[in-house]
């Protein structure tokens, strides 16, 4: 089984459905990628499975465990971080105290200082500016400071909800280099990226998302030379 | 309406409206300095400490309203009566405390009085938390205009128990509080009371901000007033956090039914209504959301009414309180310490 898998999810907003029955899965070590135009329900998949919101059908398990009754609070303490859309950082508080808010779920003092180095090395310009105020850090600072934030609860998964946007293309890369590192040292990534050729190069395995409806999966290298994908998401 | 709505801005935004308000300002400066010269010093002195009692008392109120507003955009129109709450509370709890009348506190009596506050700042934490529950929790996610009418009738509501419980007298309370004064001048002198007032209030106040900044729970609560979301992406659980908030809203809230109790030896069912509202126009003026704001709000308001009420008249406080409600609303909504850092 694997580490994260959902099971016929629909998802309401009111009488609106954005999400008609999706499965997907994310093993251990893995980087899924999550690709579809706007208002496919990439961020609606994000957010149910992090508890934000409820779905009416389906089922999410987590790490052998049914989570889909469980509050969005307690995920976080099984183990699902998220940098959602639009940062949502605490604009008003300093880096410092969003990084320890991000340690929220944790009380192992040492264990939390030694991710708040780790976070210091993957981003030395959130180091330079702990004590700043972090509405006024700039686009890319705020982008690194939502998923040092993430780290910081210690995730058996990470979720970022569109990393790269509005960054210059150097930031960009900085960023999925980043994804890679962090992986690399062992947290599965679940990334919903409008950089659809840059997410699908990083990634193990990609869903393709339309309308609330997975209509295509593989793994990054198939849905890059996919010619449907290409033309769609690819721009080619 | 929107015309005219769009024309009251326009008016707030120009010049001309900020020269209106200075005219007034200048025309008040005028007419106050001359009254406060021919009063004398130590009575203006006087005043002063009279003002900076009574406003702790709408700066304990005032942050109950800026706590809530600040955690669910909620103005919480029963928390005046909270107030009142926690006065009839304490005060059920004197005799039981040998708290009387005529006799010196001492330290027993102190302590007993430290009891007796530390009792009803927590039942009426309590009895406010359930509020929460019941009344405003299952309205979260409705439009905003339902939990404000549900908060309007809650204060109905607490008025008309306390109403049930002591009726619509005049309630005595022990006058505990060593009435020595201090002189001060020819004719003035400040109350010990006054100043014990204010120095319960400030350590409140301090208290509060110190948990507020620096504890866990503290940090959950800004978090979740600036962001529910991501607050519950921290894991925060919400539903405590905020009520949480409704419960040090409602302490304080006591804490200031008791002081204001101690303080005037008198209590009455209503007396919520209009020390809310006095209290919510603080918090406006501090800037709603802003928790050194609303402190400074109610000794503002607090000083105001009592310049008002001694060089002018007690007839016209409420109408200098809300003018200054209106004029802040119109000319600067985000209060003198507002927020206007840009929201997401
Ligand atoms: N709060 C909401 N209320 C009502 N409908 C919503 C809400 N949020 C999203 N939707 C709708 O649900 C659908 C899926 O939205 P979602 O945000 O998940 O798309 P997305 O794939 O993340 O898009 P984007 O790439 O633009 O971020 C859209 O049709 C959107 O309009
Ligand atoms: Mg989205």
């Amino acid at each position: 089984m694997a580490l994260l898998e959902l099971e016929g999810i629909e998802t309401y907003y009111g009488r609106v459905r954005a999400l008609n029955g999706i499965s997907l899965s994310v093993d251990t070590g893995e980087v899924v990628a999550l690709i579809g135009s706007n208002g496919a329900g990439k961020t609606t998949t994000l957010r149910t499975i992090s508890g934000l919101q409820h779905p009416a059908r389906g089922s999410i398990s987590f790490a052998g465990q049914v989570i889909t009754g469980v509050s969005a609070a307690r995920r976080v303490g099984l183990g699902i971080g998220q940098s959602p859309e639009g940062r949502r950082l605490f604009g008003r508080m300093s880096v410092l105290d969003n990084l320890v808010l991000g340690s929220y779920t944790r009380r192992d003092r040492a264990g939390i200082q030694r991710d708040m180095d780790r976070v210091f090395e993957l981003f030395p310009r959130l180091k330079e500016r702990s004590g700043q105020i972090s509405g006024t850090l700039s686009g890319g600072e705020q982008q690194m400071l939502a998923i040092g934030r993430a780290l910081m609860s210690q995730p058996k998964i990470l979720m970022l909800d569109e990393p790269s946007l509005g960054l210059a293309p150097i930031l960009q890369e900085t960023i999925f280099s980043i994804i890679a590192e962090i992986n690399g040292q062992g947290t599965p990534i679940l990334l919903v990226e409008q950089n659809a050729l840059k997410a699908l190069e990083v990634a193990d395995r990609a869903y393709v998302l339309e309308t609330g409806t997975i209509v295509k999966e593989g793994t990054g290298e198939e849905l890059l030379h996919s010619e449907d994908v290409a033309k769609a998401y690819l721009g080619m | 309406m929107s015309i005219a709505l769009q024309r009251t801005r326009s008016i707030a935004n120009g010049r001309l409206g900020s020269l209106l308000l200075l005219l007034a300002l200048c025309v008040v400066l005028i007419v106050v300095g001359q009254r406060v010269l021919s009063g004398g010093l130590s009575f203006f002195i006087q005043i002063l400490v009279f003002g900076l009692a009574n406003g702790a008392i709408y700066g304990l109120v005032a942050l109950g309203y800026t706590m809530v507003y600040g955690i669910i955009e909620l103005i919480n129109f029963a928390h005046g009566d909270l107030v009142t709450l926690g006065a009839f509370i304490g005060l059920a709890f004197f005799p039981i405390f040998g708290l009387v009348e005529g006799k010196d506190l001492g330290i027993i009596g102190v302590a007993a009085l430290a009891a007796v506050f530390l009792i009803a700042m927590v039942l009426t934490g309590g009895i406010n938390v359930l509020i929460e529950r019941v009344a405003y929790r299952p309205l979260r996610n409705s439009p905003r205009l339902a939990p404000l009418i549900t908060a309007v009738g809650m204060s109905f509501v607490l008025q008309g128990i306390m109403y049930l419980w002591k009726g619509a007298f005049q309630i005595h309370v022990p006058d505990i509080l060593p009435g020595t004064r201090l002189p001060l001048g020819p004719g003035a002198s400040v109350g010990v009371k006054d100043l014990i007032v204010i120095a319960i209030a400030v350590v409140l106040v301090i208290g509060l901000n110190l948990f507020i900044d620096r504890t866990r729970l503290g940090k959950a609560m800004r978090a979740t007033a600036q962001d529910r979301d991501a607050a519950q992406l921290m894991g925060i659980d919400i539903n405590r956090t905020i009520a949480a908030t409704f419960f040090i809203g409602a302490v304080l809230a006591a804490s200031a039914g008791m002081i204001r109790g101690l303080y005037f030896n008198t209590v009455n069912f209503s007396d919520g209504y209009q020390l809310g509202l006095f209290a919510f126009t603080a918090a406006v003026f501090g800037g709603i959301g802003n928790i050194q704001g609303a402190a400074l709000g109610g000794l503002f308001i607090g000083l105001v009414k009592a310049y008002g009420d001694a060089y002018f008249s007690s007839a016209w406080t409420d109408v200098y309180v809300f003018a200054i409600l209106i004029l802040v609303l119109v000319f600067r909504p985000s209060g003198l310490l507002g927020m206007r850092v840009p929201e997401k």
